[in-house]
């Protein structure tokens, strides 16, 4: 069975803290549209960042035509984030009152907290303002389901695979699966397929 | 994917990074030569033509600078080697003269030039404009707008360049080089270049006698770029507005121009060649319109150059407007849709209908902490610069420090305790705090201090530091060698015994090399805290230049080489807020491994951010922190 692209262009931004495999995980995203005929566009900011940073990657995807790699303010349709703090973040940028934000709500500290000159705020308050800005919040414990399956670096993948399982995004999990078949292999292949399953579960 | 820019499947189309795009042109252009100098967004490009050198026959190197680069390949396209030259747009500066010599004396095998410009400088200390040293070079520039165009102008314009018998470059920005599309492939060629004889009489010289061929082959270029199928009009036939666009700017326009529903009077001119401009074809599609917005990244280049060409064509009645005209583009910053489509809702008095949006305002926001940017956990730099600013706290007189570039440029924000009084481009550190040392005559009597990193001191320290012995300024310069070019990424450098291709070569030690030039050399270690401290404060009291090597292997390095040691606090010894040290291992020293315990109100060891350095067990009033087997690296 395959899906369709209901909203074209559609844009999803995939955030969180530099180390997290998110870059790794959207190229793979986008190269998995690319395989099925999509047009797939990929802006990503780093540089700096990969030491402790806000990363964050815009991925556009058309039937039509290309796009250009950012994506226009409050125009994501679907906002997936690794970090609570940093969700909000892009969400006060990028999200409308119908964009689907999944989050993962495990934080990771910046420096400030680290050395007590700044406060890290309440899941919960995070999350009433999430609510606020989107009619579409899911909270998934990637991080931790990922410990679980056997490897917390492995979150990235998981979300990936809560992404294949919406109706929005034009993949199904096999096609994600057959990407990760041409980059990893042994245990890593295994670890990946293991996670994309447990993240595809969480959505359906 | 070094698979994506070597396998040979003519028609399949990827996701391509464009620095991948940038480096399968070349090889689908058959280059056998290759040279750069690291610099972000660029440095992707040699660092896979390096791994993918042995299986495609051709030669790779990290040059130790910017103009060893160019130069080498300049060297290879007198044998008629195609060569592809790869920097950032500070690089480019570096090499100006060597690019102005270059354009005068031509080339013979195919040169091309890729220079990787940073709008709003992301991972830059500035966003020059890589394009005004084309002109001011007379050397001809192509423009992409997307990551296929990325790899077809690179192919393309060694052709060009053999056609004309000039260098010719590719300027790109950092949405090209890091972003990612679907690039189609091309062939591959089968067959190797082989290196030409250079005969008696055959000649590459840059001087000014061949100023007119210069000027002839920018002429010969732009008669070709008038036909060029990276130039195209879209739009109606007459439209009230047109956008002149290159680069990036290129898909904003289209995506705002479909956002505000204005396809039927307003059309869009790409342009791919921007210099030298294809006249003709330009003044040919301005006559469709009265008014005109140039979108473009970084300055008003292209605009200024079509006002060139309108007051060259009295017959053109053009209101123009972009970075410059009417500022419709803000004058700094990167190009994003947002700014392209406000820009034509202005000009086209349209509004945009976006999706419903909640703004939560200021005072009812969640407060959320930065991210700011520190020295990775275990960085020998911020033993560097804790030990630096201890012993000019300690010492007499104000200290002046002159920095660098690298990742210890972070050292003049809060990761390095504000160390930095200058901060300038690669290599000024050096040269600067010379003019300031010599300043003593006149009664100037504050230690200077300079610092670079080894990479840095390859690239452009040695003649300034011949310079300051030459003329014994009082000064000390300080080499932070990390042994690695970590800010970009670890490209070997000549200090480190590698090559680009994986090849071990003999390393050159910077210790030799400062003693060679006369210089006394003192080497320390920067993790003893102490020992080096007290080196320090005795090197900045003797006169003349002193030369201080802190040599310490970059943390992220050394971690992939060690088993970890494993460091924890004893909380029993720990005294919390009691101690009076002021939470010093989280606070001050500032490591990400050095957390508190706010259950306990104790210090704490991130175990799985630190790196085992063991730094901090020295620096623990109470001894709390402690190493397996007790001794730090």
């Amino acid at each position: 069975m395959s899906k369709e692209l209901i909203k074209d262009p559609l844009n999803i931004i995939i955030c969180g803290v530099g180390g997290q495999g998110n870059i790794l995980a959207t190229e793979l995203l986008a190269s998995a549209l690319v395989e099925k005929g999509y047009f797939a566009t990929v802006g990503e900011t780093y540089g700096a960042s990969q030491r402790g940073g806000s990363v964050m990657s815009h991925v556009r995807i058309s039937a039509a035509t290309e796009y250009g790699v950012l994506i226009p303010l409050q125009q994501a349709d679907i906002i997936v984030s690794f970090e609570p703090t940093d969700t909000l973040r892009v969400a006060r940028d990028y999200a409308n009152k119908s964009t689907l934000i999944i989050t993962d709500s495990r934080p990771n500290y910046p420096l400030g907290v680290l050395i007590g000159e700044a406060h890290y705020p309440a899941m919960e308050a995070i999350e009433a303002e999430l609510r606020k800005l989107s009619n579409q919040v899911q909270i998934i414990e990637a991080t931790k389901l990922a410990v679980e399956a056997g490897n917390s670096q492995a979150a990235n993948v998981l979300l990936m695979g809560a992404l294949t399982a919406l109706p929005l995004v034009p993949i199904d999990i096999d096609d994600y699966e057959r990407i990760l078949e041409q980059r990893f292999s042994g245990q890593v292949l295994e670890m990946n397929r293991k996670v994309l399953k447990v993240g595809y579960e969480q959505v359906k | 994917m070094e698979w994506m820019i070597t396998t040979n499947e003519p028609g399949k189309t990827y996701l391509m990074q464009g620095n991948e795009a940038i480096s399968r042109g070349a090889l689908e252009a058959g280059i056998r030569f290759a040279a750069a100098y690291p610099g972000s967004p660029s440095s992707e490009i040699l660092t896979m033509l390096g791994h993918v050198a042995d299986e495609m026959e051709i030669y790779a190197e990290w040059s130790t600078n910017e103009t060893c680069a160019l130069e080498a390949c300049l060297g290879a396209s007198f044998a008629g080697i195609r060569s592809l030259c790869v920097m950032k747009q500070n690089g480019l500066l570096v090499v100006g003269d060597a690019l102005h010599s270059a354009s005068l004396s031509g080339v013979k095998g195919g040169l091309v030039l890729v220079v990787a410009d940073d709008p709003s400088a992301h991972s830059s200390t500035n966003e020059f404009d890589s394009r005004h040293q084309s002109r001011s070079a007379a050397v001809p520039m192509l423009e992409p707008a997307n990551m296929q165009e990325a790899k077809d102008m690179v192919k393309w314009g060694f052709e060009l360049s053999e056609q004309l018998q000039q260098l010719v470059m590719v300027r790109t920005v950092t949405r090209i080089n890091h972003g990612r599309s679907s690039v189609t492939l091309g062939e591959i060629p089968q067959q190797k270049q082989v290196p030409a004889v250079i005969g008696e009489w055959d000649r590459l010289v840059a001087i000014n006698w061949f100023k007119d061929a210069q000027i002839s082959k920018l002429e010969q270029a732009q008669v070709i770029f008038k036909e060029s199928p990276f130039n195209w009009y879209n739009g109606p036939e007459n439209p009230d507005m047109m956008i002149v666009t290159c680069g990036t700017g290129w898909l904003y326009s289209i995506e705002a121009v479909k956002a505000l529903g204005v396809k039927d009077s307003v059309g869009i001119l790409k342009i791919g060649t921007t210099w030298p401009l294809p006249e003709e074809f330009i003044v040919k599609h301005l006559g469709r319109t009265k008014k005109v917005l140039v979108v473009e990244e970084v300055d008003p280049f292209l605009e200024q150059n079509i006002a060139n060409i309108i007051a060259y064509h009295p017959e053109l009645n053009i209101e123009l407007t972009g970075r410059h005209g009417q500022k419709v583009i803000p004058r700094n910053g990167e190009l994003n849709p947002n700014v392209v489509r406000n820009a034509l809702a202005n000009m086209t008095g349209t509004t945009f209908t976006g999706p419903e949006v909640t703004f939560i305002p200021p005072e009812e926001a969640v407060a959320l902490p930065p991210r700011e940017l520190t020295f990775c956990a275990g960085c020998p730099h911020r033993a560097s610069f804790f030990l630096l600013k201890q012993t000019l706290r300690i010492q007499e007189g104000q200290g002046v420090v002159m920095g660098d570039i690298g990742c210890y440029t972070m050292g003049g924000q809060r990761a390095g305790h504000y160390l930095f009084n200058f901060l300038s481009c690669m290599g000024a550190g050096i040269s600067a705090a010379e003019g300031l040392g010599q300043l003593t005559r006149f009664g100037f009597d504050q230690p200077v201090i300079a610092l670079a990193g080894d990479s840095t001191f390859f690239h452009s320290c040695m003649p300034a530091l011949i310079n300051a012995k030459y003329h014994n300024s009082n000064m000390l310069f300080v080499i932070l060698d990390n042994s690695a070019t970590a800010m970009t990424g670890f490209q070997p450098h000549p200090g480190i015994g590698l090559t680009a291709m994986g090849k071990t070569t003999e390393p050159i030690s910077i210790a030799k090399v400062v003693e060679a030039i006369g210089c006394p050399v003192t080497v320390a270690d920067p993790f003893d805290i102490t020992g080096t401290t007290e080196i320090v404060y005795k090197l900045l009291k003797q006169p003349g230049l002193k030369v201080l090597i802190l040599k310490q292997e970059c943390a992220t390095l050394a971690i992939r080489k060690r088993e970890k040691a494993k460091v924890w606090v004893d909380q029993d010894l720990c005294r919390g807020d009691e101690c009076g040290c002021g939470r010093f291992c989280s606070r001050i020293w500032g490591c990400p491994g050095n957390i508190w315990d706010y259950e306990v109100g104790k210090a704490k060891i991130d175990e799985v951010v630190c790196v085992g350095c063991g730094v901090c067990v020295s620096l623990c009033p109470a001894g709390a922190i402690k190493i397996e087997g007790g001794e730090a690296v």
